[in-house]
């Protein structure tokens, strides 16, 4: 806008520009308001489209679909229980493994760290989330299941022979399995995870810390009465996305875990998840598998979404009770 | 009268306070901070195994023609090289770049510049951040149905691969972009404001260019983790074995692709091609990655 006075007559002008003005600025912003609005746009059509292309596969199984073990593409049915199963099955493994690392590493870096290692820890776990997917898997395949297969032999050979925990640890072993899938997994939402609880512990303020030390508190001590008290809420939302993400991890996955569905507590042995078994099939499948394959991917759809939701409002609501207590 | 102290030695301090917390404390301190710093050691291992591993295998065939050469029609034979599978990396990563960060951007700015608290940007804000948590391979099916081979029958082609990777950048870009430009001064557009400036004035010359290298340095991660993915790729790019450079017309094939694909094989020279190309990927990926953060600390810099 110029400062200088107008010459006399040029009013009019000078109002039709204003108002242009105030038309552009409507414009921008509503070309901006546009671009938000696409993301609700592209998560309705994701679940329209979706749901509507394995509407025929859901009307033909029925409710079976979530609670048979029985698929087989030939026959044409298709009860997804294993799949689902297997999902969950190795993203738990996955955070059990992922959670006591990640909290371990973020407080590290928050407590332990100097500004130095701090930085350096931050940019080595920066990259081990650009590792891509499809590489951990290749290498997992590659290397990691012939080693592994032994030692799972072995456990199995010793724990796996106690009562109870056979159930869970007895062999035969496989290199490809559960728990190869969740120590994969593990490995590669430990990045994620760990950011996200660093984030929350930085939440804490120095003051209370240095209080509880001043008591004469050792630093595990000072975690316990002024730190975790304070981020539980927070660390809980950042275990819970890095299971969505575990959940919703393909190709890594669909590599290692040996892509034959089934239930069973013995974590050593081959299983399949629903992201893996659409990457598998999807691509020759016709008709109403295809359509039960669809179907798979709104069932993790509406999982995941679900875990995500419940993360971020955990995450939203410990935010304003901050903000009251700020106030 | 005289004050009897027993003579001070520098430890003193320490030594009395070591005597006041009892062993079983010290212990478990201990073994809590052991397990923060094993933590980050245990995840040391298998970084280094897999970038180590990935650059010996693929260091072997690495060479000018892997880099240049098109895929063999009979791909268990050795010989041949990659290069359809780089430009597909290229072409697919940055179409869904052009598409996804003007369009990120501009949701960001939506979300911080009017938005604010107004309760139609708070619901954006919300699904955005829950649109980072689908899953790729449901971004690949959603493509695959609506533009693939049901819905608008397009076929395969480099445009839809980019369509589902876009998908999976915008949340990523709006999110990094709205706190970029949460970090710019209020004083800054009160200047322009007063100044006289319209509001979309103030933000594109004043409060954009503030936050540009943060914006810049979230896109790159953002571009990153897109160039890795696998499974938006599989049902909507197709295959080919010679380069294709347009994205909008005939099938396409990408670094990623090719790893998954070969992976599965049980001959030595399509493993051979997969480490070959895993190496090429994991460079491209920690590229983007290394100035995405270089971008970013210049910016911290700047701000103080």
């Amino acid at each position: 806008m110029t400062i200088t006075a107008p010459p006399a007559g040029a009013g009019a002008r000078q109002q039709k520009r204003r108002l242009g003005d105030v038309w552009s600025d409507r414009v921008f912003r509503a070309v901006a308001l546009a671009a938000g609005l696409l993301v609700l746009l592209i998560l309705g059509l994701i679940t329209w489209v979706m749901l509507s292309k394995a509407w025929s596969a859901f009307k033909y199984q029925g409710p079976s679909f979530v609670t048979s073990q029985h698929w087989d593409p030939n026959s044409n049915s298709f009860g997804a229980f294993a799949y689902i199963f297997g999902t969950l099955v190795s993203s738990a493994i996955a955070l059990v493994i992922a959670v006591p690392l990640s909290l371990g590493i973020a407080l590290f870096v928050t407590e332990l760290a100097g500004k130095r290692l701090r930085t350096l820890v931050t940019y080595v776990i920066d990259l081990l989330a650009a590792i891509p997917s499809v590489v951990y898997g290749f290498w997992a395949l590659a290397v990691f299941t012939k080693p592994v297969q032994t030692f799972y032999t072995h456990v199995a050979d010793t724990i796996g022979k106690m009562p109870l925990l056979s159930r869970l640890f007895g062999g035969p072993a496989s290199g490809a399995s559960f728990m190869t899938a969740g120590l994969i997994l593990a490995v590669m939402i430990t990045p994620i995870v760990t950011s996200l609880s660093r984030e929350t512990l930085l939440t804490v303020p120095q003051e209370d810390k240095n209080a509880a030390l001043a008591m004469g508190a050792t630093r595990l001590e000072m975690l316990r009465v002024a730190v975790f008290p304070r981020v539980r809420s927070g660390l809980i939302a950042a275990f819970m996305l890095g299971l969505g993400r575990a959940m919703g991890e393909t190709i890594a996955v669909a590599l290692v875990i040996g892509s034959s569905a089934q239930v069973t507590s013995h974590l050593f042995r081959t299983g399949d998840t629903m992201a893996s078994n659409i990457a598998h099939n999807f691509g020759e499948a016709i008709d109403l598998h295809r359509s039960a394959l669809i179907g798979l991917g709104v069932v993790l759809f509406g999982i995941t979404i679900i875990v995500n939701v419940i993360a971020r409002v955990i995450i939203s609501r410990s935010n304003r009770s901050l903000w009251e207590v700020v106030r | 009268m005289t004050i009897t102290s027993p003579p001070a030695t520098p430890d003193d301090a320490t030594s009395i306070l070591r005597r006041s917390i009892s062993t079983r404390r010290r212990v478990k301190n201990g073994l809590a901070t052991a397990w923060m710093i094993g933590s980050l050691l245990i995840l040391l291992v298998p970084l280094l195994a897999i970038v180590l591993y990935v650059i010996r295998k693929g260091a072997h065939v690495m060479s000018w023609s892997f880099l240049t050469k098109d895929i063999p029609i009979v791909s268990q034979f050795p010989g041949g090289g990659m290069y359809p599978a780089i430009a597909g990396t290229i072409v697919i990563t940055g179409t869904a770049a052009l598409l996804a960060i003007p369009l990120g951007v501009l949701a960001a700015i939506y979300l911080n510049e009017y938005g604010k608290q107004h309760r139609v940007a708070r619901v954006i804000r919300f699904m955005a951040d829950v649109m980072t948590g689908v899953p790729s391979i449901v971004m690949g099916l959603f493509i695959a149905t609506i533009w693939v081979s049901s819905g608008l029958h397009l076929g395969y082609s480099g445009l839809a691969g980019a369509l589902a990777l876009a998908c999976l950048m915008l949340p990523i870009v709006i999110r990094s972009s709205e706190e970029m430009l949460k970090l710019v001064p209020d004083d800054l557009r009160q200047a322009s404001d007063a100044l006289g400036a319209r509001r979309w004035r103030t933000i594109l010359s004043v409060a954009l260019p503030a936050a540009l290298p943060g914006i810049v340095s979230g896109a790159m991660l953002a571009v990153a983790r897109a160039a890795g993915e696998t499974a938006p790729l599989l049902f909507t790019i197709g295959v080919i074995r010679t380069a294709n450079w347009n994205v909008l017309h005939g099938t396409n094939t990408a670094l990623s692709q090719e790893i998954w694909s070969n992976a599965q094989t049980p001959f030595p020279a399509q493993l051979n091609r997969a480490w070959g190309a895993a190496l090429t990927l994991i460079a491209i990926v920690f590229v983007c990655t290394v100035i995405a953060r270089v971008v970013a600390s210049r910016f911290t810099i700047a701000r103080q």
